[in-house]
Order: structure tokens, then sequence, then C-alpha cells
């Protein structure tokens, strides 16, 4: 089941998530390896396939470096649920076929370690562990789209097919 | 020729008309998903190489218009290691296979955001997109431009589309007239501090005022390069005089096809906000974000390791004046590392003898790059060490160890701070 990891704070940006230093590469594995490294040293130690990452306001702030998503991705993260988002981070998380969730008060509501659910479609977050069901405003249909071909360019070329 | 157009029955932005014109419609609203036409395309090492690789990976093959697409390496040029070399090789490789035809390659590269202006690549009621959050400088000459993605980048570069969403305007009224030692780079650390790095989320950030007039299109791009620091999917100010003059400097000789929009008397804007420049200090952002900005006197003091003056932000030949006006004659106490953002301006500090006052300073001058802004190289900074910077962000990390510190300041302020080794206001330096 995939726990949520919490962050209870504002402007996690991208260089938290993925230090410049390591934009020598765009190998996911590799930047994977360094995925949240200047927030959390430890944490590619704590996660396993399919948890969720949950912050606060703005979260993905400042460059527009993909490199933050594919980190995310490689570390086989399965969505952030966060009160909002940085524009270009958000983008970027839609055009790589990653899912992210805006949600109220989400450090608040979810504790870390939580174990839940996400359904995207129907925009309902499952918390087994606080036995409570929470509704969120689900992407729109083309993002989901989007997402489910894998991506932008996936998505362009089935359309184009 | 030189073309105007009139305000239309619906009222509308700068930012709206410029995206209604790329798109085709007649008129667009907030909110409006559109599909606009892209004018320009800005690529560098970082984020092109893997634009480059999604599209090989895909079979698409085609590039919208070698024409429009400026490539310049930046972010870690010349090579500063073995992967970083390996991505140069990648941008390298792709733009002489596609024949761009602007393509400033290592002794011609620079720092994209100051490249694409000085080399007459913007004009006025262009949408440019670039694989850089900072694309929105551009704004300063009344055009529309952002930063993308890679996924963004590559859609991009294959069709010459891509869509958006129309952002709300926010207005900037900057009144008043900036007193003596206060720079653009205050007004606009003055900006985000009010509104925070959130302030403009989704927004697109309108400049006005009397303080503009008198600011050079090199300040102003300091004042559009940092709307993204507050959020802002773009930064604009409005064409004029001082636009024309840049533009008839820069673009080739008697090349004035371009379209100046302007904003309706009765354009909607979502929230305005009135700043008296009159009244600003030199302004210094502490960590870790740029929004935590103080009036210099209230932090003067505070010993420094190292001043960095360049980048996009600020390492135009205007920055490297005010710099070396207070640095000559006197030397630094903390390592001083000073990054001219074009061979243009490299050039230009050596033959007004700037370099050399850089030099007797005991500073290092540096050839282009983004270098230690990003924390990539020339200037990484050790566990615990501070640095008073005129780069643009100071989160956590961002210039080398995560437990460093950047301070943002203007170029005045940096220079000054470099002169005692602690954060000192530049009004008794100049």
């Amino acid at each position: 089941m995939p726990k949520a990891h919490v962050y209870k704070r504002d402007h996690i940006n991208t260089d938290e998530i993925i230090p410049a230093r390591y934009l020598n590469t765009d190998d996911a594995v590799v930047l994977a390896k360094h995925c949240m490294e200047d927030i959390d040293e430890g944490f590619m130690k704590k996660i396993s396939a399919g948890d969720i990452i949950v912050a606060g306001d703005d979260f993905g702030c400042g460059s527009s470096r993909e490199h933050a998503v594919w980190s995310i991705q490689g570390a086989k993260i399965g969505a952030v649920i966060a009160q909002s988002y940085a524009r270009i981070f958000y983008r970027n998380c839609i055009n790589c076929g990653f899912y992210v969730i805006e949600l109220p008060n989400a450090p608040q509501v979810i504790n870390d370690g939580d174990e839940i659910e996400i359904d995207y479609k129907a925009g309902e977050i499952n918390n087994k562990t606080q036995k409570k069901k929470i509704s969120f405003e689900p992407l729109p249909d083309f993002a989901l789209e989007i997402i489910n071909d894998g991506g932008l360019l996936e998505h362009i070329k089935k359309k184009v097919k | 020729m030189v073309k105007k157009v009139k305000g239309k029955i619906m009222q509308m932005t700068i930012t709206e008309k410029i995206l209604a014109r790329a798109a085709g419609l007649s008129s667009v609203k907030p909110g409006q998903l559109i599909n606009a036409k892209l004018d320009r395309i800005m690529c560098h090492d970082v984020t092109t190489p893997p634009a480059i690789s999604m599209l090989k990976a895909k079979d698409i093959d085609t590039v919208f218009d070698t024409d429009k697409i400026i490539v310049t390496p930046d972010h870690f040029q010349p090579a500063k290691d073995i992967q970083s070399a390996q991505l140069l090789k990648r941008l390298d490789t792709w733009a002489k296979e596609k024949c761009i035809k602007n393509y400033y390659k290592v002794g011609k590269a620079g720092v994209c955001h100051a490249i694409l202006p000085e080399q007459g690549h913007i004009k006025p009621g262009h949408v440019t997109i670039g694989g850089d959050s900072h694309t929105c400088t551009y704004g300063a000459f009344a055009a529309f431009s952002t930063g993308v993605g890679s996924t963004d980048l590559a859609a991009g570069i294959a069709t010459g589309e891509l869509w958006f969403r129309v952002p709300e305007s926010i207005k900037f009224v900057l009144n008043g007239k900036l007193p003596f030692g206060v720079y653009s780079k205050d007004v606009i650390l003055e900006v985000i501090r009010i509104i925070g790095t959130d302030g403009a989320l989704y927004k697109a950030m309108e400049f006005v005022g009397p303080a503009l007039k008198e600011m050079t299109m090199e300040a102003r791009m300091t004042i559009t390069n940092m709307a993204i620091e507050a959020g802002g999917k773009s930064g604009i100010i409005g064409f004029d005089e001082i636009t024309k003059k840049y533009l008839d400097e820069h673009l080739k000789a008697g090349d004035t096809d371009y379209t100046i929009y302007e904003s309706d008397a009765g354009a909607k804007y979502c929230q305005t906000i009135e700043i008296d420049c009159s009244k600003l200090e030199p302004m210094v952002a502490f960590p870790h974000l740029p929004s935590n900005g103080k009036k210099i006197t209230e932090c003067a003091g505070l010993a420094m390791d190292q001043a960095y003056i360049g980048s996009c932000t600020n390492g135009r030949i205007e920055d490297f004046r005010i710099a070396a006006k207070i640095m000559k004659g006197k030397k630094v106490k903390c390592r001083t590392i000073v990054v001219p953002a074009t061979p243009v301006i490299w050039k230009q500090c050596i033959d007004e003898g700037i370099a050399e006052i850089f030099y007797n300073a005991e500073c290092v001058f540096s050839a282009p790059t983004c270098g230690a802004c990003l924390g990539g190289f020339m200037g990484i900074l050790a566990e615990g060490e501070r640095c008073v910077s005129t780069t643009n962000r100071n989160f956590v990390g961002r210039m080398g160890h995560p437990k460093s510190e950047v301070y943002l300041a203007s170029p005045a302020t940096a220079a000054a701070s470099a002169i005692e080794g602690k954060l000192v206001d530049p009004r008794n330096y100049l």
C-alpha cells in the first residue's frame, strides 16, 4: 500500500528536488538517486514504489528543469499531493505523464506514513490509516488523457496516427 | 514597417493582444486555452538535449523553422566535466545536423537571456518560449515570453506551436524616480518581497509607470527576468523610445518589421499594485527565498565569503560599469567572481578598461557562462559560506553546499560588499 511522505512546508523548489549539480545528466535512474536530496537526505532510503509526496503551497517553484519530474518518476513515486504548484512544474508533470493533485491543507489532512489509495478520475483519496475519504478536483479529461498516454509526446503521436 | 495596433472594441491587455494575434483570434480573455504560433524558441545545453532525445525516441525528425530556433550553450559551457561535455556534444551534433541558423558556438556563446536580445532575436509582439524559467526576460521588449520544460520545448521545436492558458494580468505601477544608488534589481526584489514567491502564480506581470522611463533596456530586463521568482508566467513592459533605441542598435540595420501592442485603457487586471520607487533603498534578499528582502540599512555588516557579479539577471555591461565604478582603485576583501554574460559584454569590459579595474581589485574575471548562479561551476560555495550575488535565486543549495547561503542584491551592493567583505550600503561608495 502506498505511503504518504509529508513535508509541512511551502515553496519546495526544483533546486531542492534535484540540485543543479546533478543536471549534467538527463538519465532518470541517476537523477532518482538524488531526488529530494537537499530537503531530505534520507528520502530515497525510506520510500517504496508508488509512495506519495505530500506538501504545502507552491510545490516545484524555480527552474523549468523537467529533471525535477524525472527524478521523482525515477524514484517511482506515484503522485504528488500539494496545496498548490508552481506553473512550469505542474505543466511538466502532466507532459511527463505524472499525476499531480491539488488539495487544500494537504500536509494537515494527511499524516506522514498514512497509507493511501487514489482514484484519479473520480477525484478521491482513500486514507486507509485514518479510515477517511477525501475528495479533490480531478484533472480535466484532456490532462488525464495525456497522463494515461504516458506523456504529451506519446499523446501527440497517438493523435496524429 | 512599424505597425501600431489600436484598441479594438474588446478592451485587452498587451499580453492578451499578443496571445490573440499568435492564436489567430481577434480577442482572448484570461482562462481561455489557446494554441499559439511561436516566433522564437530558445535552446540551451541543459534542457534541450533531453528534448532532442525525446523527439528521436518518437521518430519525430522535423524542426519547425531553422531560422526561429536560437541555440546557445550557457549553463555548463565551456564543459565543466565529462557529463556536461556529453550534453554539449548532443546539442552541437543536433544543431549542425538540423542546420540551425542561429547557433552560438562556444566563443560566441553566452548566457541565453543576454544573447538573444543582444543579437537581435527578440522583437516586440513576439511569442517566445525557452527551455529555461528565466525566458520571461524578453517581456522587457513588449513581447510575450515564458519558460517551459523539455517536453513542451520538444513539442515547440517540432510543430512551432504550443497551447497556453491566457493569464490574468497584475499591473505594477512603478511611481516616482529611483533614488541615487537604487537600481532596477532593488525594485524587483521589493516587488517580490511584497507579493511573495507565488504572488503572481500563473499571472502576467505588467510593469508600467514613470520610474521605467529612466531605466535602460538592460535595467528593465532585470525586472522582467525575475517575474518567475514571483511565480509569474511572464513579465512585460510596454514599448517606448528606450525600447526603440535598443532595437535600432541591435536588430539588423533598418529592420523595423515588428508590431507594437499596447494595453487598452479599459483592460482588466486582477490586481494593481503601486510602488513609490522614490522611497526605495538598496535591497538584499536573505536565504532561502527571493521574497526575503531586507533594506540594506537593516542588514549591513553581515560578513560574506564571496561576491558574485553576473548571470541573466545582472551580467550586462551596465552592471559591470556600476561595479567597476565602485571597485576602482580598491581591493576586494572576499573572493569576488565577475562573469560577463556574453562575449560582446566581455569585450566591452576589456575595451572600456573595466576588466583592468576588476583585475587590479583582485577579482576573478571569467568567460561568459551561467556558472555558479545555479551551482554549476566557477564559484561553488563550501559548507557554511555566504555569498552576496547579483543572481536571481537563493534557494537551499542553489550555489553549492546545501548549508551555504546566497544573498541577492544589485551589482552596486555586491561590489561595495566585496570591497568590505561584508554587506554594506553601496550609496557610501558611489
